[in-house]
């Protein structure tokens, strides 16, 4: 007798940084690429140079980060139908962040997750007028009340 | 991406809000035309909050352009082929 296994597809998900600015965005990507990791979701990072060197220099052995991404050479490749993810997490503390997550949501099929924090979290909240799921709070230095968000919405189990 | 900075354009607003320059391009425009994110304009796939509104004035383009960093830009660039390109998109 055959035995059939049938293996669950393995899921990807986006993780779109901001301007490094705000210091809890390094800690809360990495974070969250670990717990991404621990339910067998493959993260990949997309940000400007320096967004993505503050991971490389803080993961140096690629314990948790794995590819990433010029953020321009992500939204090409998406636009393309060259690549797409199951989830996409786009981290936002300005203007800029909204419109990119706005774009994310126009152009990529991945469920959408936003990010919020910054001293003006809950302005961009109330700026958001398409359709994704906010986590945020107010965390500049401190991670941990947008951990604490993060865990209670666990998008990894979703 | 990234050839937005070799073009001859010019800066008309600079670290703003994608409404502002919605508004600007509204206001000050003779003709708009509204696209979605990711739409390319002069070969680049344009980041914003739909509908992205595009300004035409004769050969004139202002459209908006965003950096993670430096929030949204409103440039102008003078190039008929991509006005005429843009206007046909109305």
């Amino acid at each position: 007798m055959d035995l059939a296994f049938e293996e669950k597809p393995q899921r990807s998900a986006l993780l779109v940084l901001g301007c490094p600015q705000v210091p809890v965005q390094t800690s809360i990507a990495l974070y969250l690429i670990h717990r991404l990791r621990q339910e067998g979701i493959i993260p990949v990072v997309a940000g400007n140079r320096s967004a993505v060197t503050l991971l490389v220099v803080a993961d140096p052995k690629r314990h948790y980060l794995g590819e990433a991404l010029n953020l321009d050479h992500a939204i090409d490749q998406i636009m393309e139908k060259k690549r797409d993810f199951d989830l996409c997490f786009v981290f936002i503390h300005n203007d800029a962040g909204v419109s990119y997550a706005a774009t994310m949501g126009a152009i990529s099929k991945a469920r959408l997750y936003t990010i919020i924090y910054g001293e003006h979290y809950d302005q961009i909240v109330a700026s958001i007028n398409f359709p994704c799921i906010n986590i945020a709070a107010k965390a500049v230095h401190n991670p941990m009340p947008l951990k604490k968000m993060l865990d209670e919405v666990a998008p990894w189990a979703a | 991406m990234g050839c937005i900075e070799s073009l001859p354009y010019e800066v008309i607003l600079r670290g703003s809000s994608f409404r502002e320059c919605r508004d600007y391009i509204k206001k000050e425009c003779r003709e708009s035309v509204n696209v979605q994110p990711g739409f390319k304009v002069f070969d680049t796939h344009i980041i914003g909050v739909p509908p992205i509104t595009i300004g035409l004035d004769g050969d004139v383009v202002i459209f908006p352009f965003t950096k993670p960093c430096h929030g949204t830009f409103l440039l102008r660039v003078e190039d008929k082929e991509e006005a005429d390109r843009l206007r046909k998109k109305r």
